[in-house]
């Protein structure tokens, strides 16, 4: 039989970002397989060369979705180090707070996308119902959900306060104990161990060198983790475990993320009895003198790096972005090799390259009279239907065309 | 001796590099900077004989009459080399590295469409960031590019890409 080339992507139901995978096939096995990359390229590089060190910081925190803090974080640890600047140790410790609560976020949201991509939905509803723990601790903390916009040159743009510690806490407790039972299902539940053993396998020889990082490096015992091999911000200071499998597969990289996830649980509560007093942030110079510096920093999916070229005046001269996918993405086609065509998605998801996670429900508080309202389905869909009808939409026309096409 | 200043003296024996070649800008950062006919035997010294085996990425930088490009390796102790090297503007002409770092090849057709640097040995493979519409030879992070050089693309057809 003829070897048959399928190109899946750029738009795809199983991707949620585009990019084009040509996968060549024998029959049902993948031959290999071929990438188009680059359809989300916003020139985000060249827009900080033409913008201030402040301004950037922000277009930086919106390279990625899910990981904005490890983005902004990583820029102005480049900035900060250029322009000499001590940051306060509290301002430190707020960040690495942030940080590891992003990590749990991307983590959680990481195991429904997988379970959702085995046609596990049940663990999808668990486990996305459990990372709203998250969501709403980043919410009090930091006033958003994504993007929480905490980072400013020189330190941090709000303070934590016993009380918020206290809830952290909390929150601590209550997702320790889900992810326990998370780690129950991976090592019991005999369809996740069934359909993720032996699926996009990466060997360590192989994972070294095409430069595997972060959790897919990990679960093939490639044991390395920035935040403990180049300690920023507070992890010098903390006590973990790099947590690294043998499995070289799906199933591998699951044990790592929810080892990983109980490891920030651990951290996070260390934080909180080691935070010091004292000021959030120092004042920062609006022009950085001339140098350069390299940043590193442990992403949820892996060593994100930047690179900082400043020239004397209030705009970089060049900044040099590496997001941790790109470097994970090198191993992909290796993970497909042998592998069947329906298993592409999963081993895809599997390297939990970057989705963008901007969703929710609001809750509106009324200004005037302080009440609560959430607006039930039923409200949002004839609010939806009313304002298209101010904007001029004839529902009726448009029915009408609809019926007519249905009827060719 | 610290190990940063270790590596800065086994360079500087191996190499003869002076001070203003290289130095260490802070604890596990070395910065180093050789010209391009050294460069390779350089890489190889530093990859195989110090353990730097992590290729972190490859930044380019527009320099007026050169392109400089800064090859970040990483150690397992967490010391990073920043290893620079430049090429003429006018005959930008680079030797691929996928041999010693098979997954390094993206970061290298970045350079290709980003900087219009040509990279020698390059294996076979699509273009990578720009769309393949993009005009060939209009590299948007080099400093003289406008965005006025746009105007008029035919975004339907394809560039004749020589990556």
């Amino acid at each position: 039989m003829d070897n048959i080339k399928i190109p899946i992507g750029p738009q795809h139901p199983a991707l949620k970002e585009p990019e084009n995978f040509t996968i060549t096939l024998k029959g049902e096995t993948i031959i290999n397989m071929d990438m188009r990359l680059g359809y989300n390229h916003r020139g985000i590089e060249k827009a900080c060369e033409e913008r201030t060190y402040i301004q950037s910081m922000y277009i930086v925190e919106r390279v990625c979705g899910i990981c904005s803090h490890s983005h902004s974080t990583c820029f102005i640890q480049a900035v900060e180090e250029i322009a000499g600047l001590a940051v306060p140790p509290r301002a430190k410790y707020i960040r690495t707070i942030i940080a590891e609560l992003e990590r749990m976020h991307s983590h959680l949201l990481w195991l429904g996308v997988a379970g959702h991509e085995i046609g596990f939905d049940t663990l999808l509803m668990y486990s996305w119902r459990d990372r709203e723990v998250v969501m709403d601790t980043l919410a009090a903390l930091t006033g958003n959900r994504v993007n929480y916009g905490m980072n400013t040159i020189g330190g941090v743009r709000r303070d934590i306060t016993r009380e918020q510690l206290a809830d952290l806490l909390k929150a601590m407790d209550v997702l320790e104990e889900r992810t326990k039972y998370y780690i129950e299902v991976a090592t019991e539940e005999i369809t996740v161990i069934k359909r993720f053993s032996g699926v996009g396998y990466l060997s360590h020889e192989d994972a070294m060198k095409l430069g595997a990082i972060g959790p897919t490096g990990r679960a093939s015992n490639v044991d390395t983790d920035v935040r403990r091999d180049d300690p920023y911000i507070a992890y010098k200071d903390l006590d973990f475990k790099v947590i690294t499998d043998n499995h070289n597969d799906v199933y591998g990289r699951t044990l790592v993320r929810l080892g990983e996830l109980m490891q920030s649980y651990s951290m996070i509560r260390q934080l909180v009895a080691k935070i010091p007093d004292g000021p959030i942030a120092v004042k920062a110079p609006r022009k950085i003198p001339a140098g350069e510096a390299f940043s590193r920093y442990e992403a949820p999916r892996g060593e994100n790096v930047h690179y900082v070229k400043a020239n004397g005046t209030d705009k970089a001269e060049r900044v040099k972005i590496r997001a941790p996918t790109l470097a994970n993405l090198q191993s992909v086609a290796k993970m497909m090799e042998n592998n069947r065509l329906a298993d592409v998605p999963i081993i895809i998801a599997a390297i939990d390259p970057c989705f963008s996670c901007t969703d929710r429900m609001i809750q509106i508080n009324h200004a005037d009279h302080g009440r609560e309202k959430t607006l039930s389905w039923q409200t949002l869909h004839a609010f939806s239907l009313d304002w298209h009808r101010k904007q001029g939409i004839d529902f009726a026309a448009l029915n009408a065309k609809l019926n007519r096409r249905m009827k060719i | 001796m610290t190990n940063e200043e270790k590596i800065k003296k086994e360079l500087a024996e191996m190499f003869g590099f002076n001070t203003e070649q290289i130095r260490v800008a802070r604890e596990r950062r070395v910065f180093l900077e050789v010209p391009y006919n050294q460069f390779r035997r350089v890489l190889e010294y530093v990859v195989n004989d110090m353990e730097f085996r992590h290729l972190c990425t490859i930044s380019g930088l527009d320099e007026g009459e050169t392109l400089a490009f800064y090859y970040h390796l990483a150690r397992t102790d967490g010391i990073v080399l920043n290893l620079k090297t430049s090429v003429p503007k006018a005959n930008p002409v680079l030797q691929t590295i996928a041999d010693i770092f098979p997954g390094g090849v993206i970061y290298e057709r970045e350079l290709v469409d980003l900087l219009g640097a040509r990279v020698e040995g390059l294996p076979k493979g699509n273009r990578y960031p720009l769309p393949d519409s993009w005009p060939v030879g209009l590299c948007p992070l080099r400093k003289d590019f406008k965005i006025e050089a746009l105007a008029g693309v035919d975004w339907q057809k394809e560039a004749k890409f020589n990556g």
